[in-house]
């Protein structure tokens, strides 16, 4: 099963959004990263990266942030692990954990719930 | 410039951001999330302690130590940023034990250009790059045109000034300040501004 990581500026962000998909997606694989170790706000490289590694899996992991150094930083990330199959998806990251999990959860693969995500940004709530 | 000079060099600017943090800060209090100093401080202390225990010939190792240590310090836009364009510049400089002012130059580009890439961005949209890219340039034109170190650091460092200048007429159209849109207008740039005092530092040493 494909997991995610949800990286955030501020860690109860991130880990709410875990608890928020995790309502209708049990299953799927999901780890938070948000703020740095001491909890204070900001995007901690280590923490990004324990988190990847942590749902990782042959099904590969989508990563989802919030802005700015969130992106540069999983960026480096990602860079850092180039035989791994992970990939950042550009969306909302709360609309998109929820999309993403549930997807994840009823088998599709790590391609088709990239080209969902890619839908759920430009979907209008009115 | 060997190996020595730059740990110099750098221990010089890490306890400048020390000093200079409240302010970076303040600066980026307006327009940003007012962790600029901090996040830069906590970067160059982990910088310095890395420097201590550096033991290399190698003038690109000590530069590329000093990014992957902004990287996981920081916290904030300038770690990736910063932190790839130190990466950047050992990379460029990978091998050398010591550092020419053309070689340097170079090696700042490369580092540039990776800022560039690392944040998608470009000069006019009030980040670090509209001190950067102005200074690069300045330097380059002296270094050819006098062939003199002092003067090419310090045409640099009144480049980097001006641009930072410049960064307080401009809308943000990148990072955090982007948000703020118009109400940009008057604040400088905090990135521009501690790129600034780095070059000065550096400027005085060489």
């Amino acid at each position: 099963m494909v997991g995610f990581v949800f990286v955030s500026h501020c860690e109860h962000l991130a880990e709410s959004v875990v608890e928020l998909a995790g309502m209708m997606a049990p299953e799927t694989p999901m780890a938070a990263a948000g703020g740095l170790e001491d909890g204070s706000f900001g995007t901690s490289y280590d923490k990004i990266r324990e988190a990847v590694e942590k749902v990782y899996s042959e099904d590969g992991v989508l990563v989802l942030m919030d802005m700015g150094s969130s992106v540069m930083t999983t960026e480096m990330v990602l860079e850092g692990m180039p035989d791994k199959k992970v990939k950042m998806v550009d969306c909302p990251i709360v609309e998109g954990a929820v999309t993403g999990t549930m997807d994840a959860k009823v088998g599709l693969s790590m391609e088709e719930i990239i080209s969902d995500l890619e839908q759920v940004g430009t979907i209008k709530k009115l | 410039m060997n190996t020595v000079k730059i740990i110099d060099v750098l221990k010089k600017i890490a306890a400048k951001i020390e000093e200079e943090k409240d302010f970076l800060t303040e600066l980026d209090s307006p327009i940003g999330d007012s962790d600029h100093g901090i996040n830069m401080a906590r970067g160059f202390a982990m910088v310095n302690q890395k420097l201590d225990a550096m033991n290399t010939e190698d003038t690109g190792d000590i530069l590329r130590n000093t990014g992957m240590a902004l990287v996981s310090t920081v916290g904030g836009s300038s770690g990736p940023l910063y932190g790839t364009a130190f990466m950047k510049m050992g990379m460029a400089l990978k091998g050398k034990a010591e550092v020419s002012v053309p070689e340097f130059l170079q090696a700042f580009e490369a580092g540039i250009e990776g800022i560039k890439a690392r944040g998608k961005s470009t000069t006019g949209e009030k980040t670090m790059l509209d001190a950067m890219v102005p200074a690069l340039d300045a330097m380059k034109a002296e270094w050819e045109a006098s062939g003199d170190k002092s003067k090419t650091f310090a045409s640099g460092v009144t480049a980097a000034q001006k641009g930072v200048e410049y960064t307080k007429t401009i809308i943000a159209t990148k990072g955090r300040a982007s948000y703020v849109g118009e109400r940009s207008i008057g604040h400088q740039d905090p990135g521009a501004t501690s790129f600034t005092m780095m070059l000065e530092v550096l400027a005085e040493e060489v």
